[in-house]
């Protein structure tokens, strides 16, 4: 899975913690690699070792094995002096901000600066092109307290930004933000992205933030890395449990299913339920029309989610299909040949998960 | 006014001017005070950070040294103050070269007060947001760093605050070092006012030592109240 010559490598990293005689396996065996550019996701509930492995990337979390490449050198081999100065090339954000409450808006992007060969003039300058940059340039007096959390976070966003890393983590940096300001706050990650060419890594428990701007994910559960790939494979087919579960309540097709099972219209959906996903231009046939014209059988759309990720269309779509019982069969065939996955669902089956 | 005073406080009067006098024990307090503060000061914040900062989740964790510093600083709160000032006396004696008077008082004084207030300088940083520390760690701050650009700045108004307290806690300390011959507005409302039976001058002198400690505390408060965003 690992290729060569990411931004960012992680070899098996393993991390242990004792705490009162116990062990803790934080994170098990992880190897990422993510390349210039990417926005790469890592998703996973609480627990799961996310915050953690990203805290390794900038060794905020010593491994207890394993390698940590950031820009072709080696991390854990470097003398704590050395790997401050690599630290400055690795922004990052917060779930809380962290932002110095003693400190103006102004004075925070400008903390990281103050050890800088800019002059005070060009140290200005810097602090206010960067307040601009995240739509803040009028609230360079206040103090932290004064802003919102959304306009907290584009501080902490320009403040990771002023030494001009090549790489952004952010660590649940939207959770504590309403879904609007998440939303806003993800479009400026993005924004940067495209703008400034810095790869972000993501980590959130939340699949509407990967969804929106990553290009990469990778799945996290007990500290494992459970499944990786780009963001299209991942949503268009996850293959573990838990990340259909993430793909699932994004889609919201598991509340539907639900909602099925516990209003007794299971007993009334007549025909064979099924449940559709596919990627891309299949969208643009109309499926349940050709089905009933080629095989005269009757699709009846119970529920349908279809949305637009990296510029690609992905659906979902749940029928009960009735007709002839070989019809039905030949048509199931037919939607796989056109590369849509087809699940048959037993309501009655999946009632037992 | 003046009658007043000479009905009511006549011992005052008498023992307004001279070498063990009024003005001069009030000159001796705010001695004691201000000398020790700052020395206790500058001890008590040294000792405060390195336990901040080599406590097991601190920047530069260090077990052992941590547990000896711990167990120091517990160690000579617990000595009650009227006891480390006989103990330390030949210690006072080497220092000062003096035991008695305003001089001699200070040295228990700094070792009275500098783990008390080391331990609250510890208090008001440990407060300081783990989160902000941790930021300035992937900044790249160096230790010394974090410590005088994100604890000390951060931890100021806590620390003004707990800077008061503890002065005025110092405050009354210098009246129990005073009664035992250092001097001060302590030994004249003890030597004088109680022991000779003169109530006005026991009473005028703890009318003193309040003032003093409400004008400290409303510095303090005005400090703190700039500084709080």
């Amino acid at each position: 899975m690992v290729e060569k010559g990411g931004i960012i490598q992680l070899k098996n990293i393993d991390v242990t913690f004792h705490n009162e005689g116990k062990t803790i396996e934080a994170v098990k065996d992880v190897s990422i690699n993510v390349n210039k550019g990417d926005i790469f996701g890592v998703i996973g509930y609480s627990g799961a070792g996310k915050s953690t492995l990203v805290r390794v990337i900038n060794l905020l979390q010593k491994p207890t094995s394993g390698e940590v490449i950031v820009n072709d050198k080696s991390l854990t081999k470097l003398s704590v002096k050395d790997l401050r100065k690599e630290r400055k090339n690795i922004g990052m954000i917060f779930q809380h901000f962290n932002l110095m409450r003693s400190l103006t808006v102004f004075g925070n992007v400008d903390f990281p600066l103050r050890d800088s060969k800019l002059s005070k003039q060009e140290r200005k300058e810097k602090v206010n092109n960067l307040l601009n940059l995240v739509g803040l340039d009028d609230r360079a007096n206040n103090y932290p307290s004064q802003l919102s959390g959304g306009q907290k976070q584009r501080v902490a966003i320009a403040r990771a930004l002023a030494s001009d890393p090549e790489i952004l983590i952010s660590d649940e940096a939207t959770s504590a933000l309403d879904p609007k300001t998440t939303t806003e706050i993800l479009t400026l990650l993005g924004r940067l992205n495209k703008e400034l060419g810095i790869t972000i890594v993501i980590i959130t428990h939340e699949m509407d933030a990967i969804k929106q701007i990553c290009n990469r994910v990778a799945v996290m559960e007990d500290g494992a890395l459970i499944e990786e790939g780009n963001l299209l494979t991942i949503f268009g087919s996850p293959k573990k449990k838990l990340t259909k579960d993430f793909v699932n309540t994004s889609t919201q097709i598991s509340s539907v299913l639900e909602e099925i099972k516990k209003s007794g219209i299971a007993g009334a959906i007549s025909g064979r339920l099924v449940e559709l996903n596919y990627i891309g231009n299949v969208t643009n046939e109309p499926l349940v029309v050709g089905l009933y014209k080629k095989f005269n059988v009757e699709a009846n759309i119970l529920f349908s989610n279809i949305e637009r990720l990296q510029g690609t269309t992905v659906g979902i779509m749940l029928l009960a299909l009735t007709g002839d019982d070989e019809k039905v069969s030949e048509a199931i065939k037919y939607l796989n040949e056109l590369n849509v996955n087809v699940k048959e669902i037993n309501i009655a089956e999946s009632e037992e998960d | 006014m003046t009658n007043f005073i000479n009905t009511y406080l006549p011992n005052v009067v008498a023992n307004w001017e001279g070498d063990n006098g009024f003005v001069v024990a009030i000159w001796q307090t705010l001695y004691m005070t201000f000398v020790s503060a700052v020395f206790a000061g500058i001890f008590g914040i040294i000792l405060g950070i390195l336990l901040v900062v080599t406590t097991d989740d601190g920047i530069t964790p260090h077990k052992n040294f941590y547990n000896i510093l711990d167990k120091l600083v517990n160690l000579f709160r617990s000595i009650p103050f009227v006891i480390l000032l006989a103990v330390i006396g030949p210690f006072t004696k080497l220092v000062v070269g003096q035991t008695i008077g305003p001089k001699g008082a200070l040295v228990p004084l700094i070792i009275g007060t500098a783990p008390f207030f080391a331990r609250q300088v510890q208090l008001a940083l440990v407060e300081v947001d783990h989160g902000v520390i941790e930021a300035a760690e992937a900044m790249g701050l160096s230790p010394l760093k974090i410590i005088f650009r994100v604890y000390l700045k951060e931890g100021l108004p806590e620390l003004i605050r707990s800077g008061t307290f503890t002065i005025i806690s110092l405050i009354g300390l210098t009246a129990m070092a005073g009664a035992v011959g250092g001097g001060g507005l302590g030994n004249m409302a003890i030597a004088v006012g109680y022991q000779r039976f003169e109530n006005d001058v026991t009473i005028i002198s703890m009318v003193f030592i309040l003032i003093l400690v409400f004008i400290i505390q409303g510095i303090g408060d005005l400090l703190v109240r700039k500084l709080e965003h």
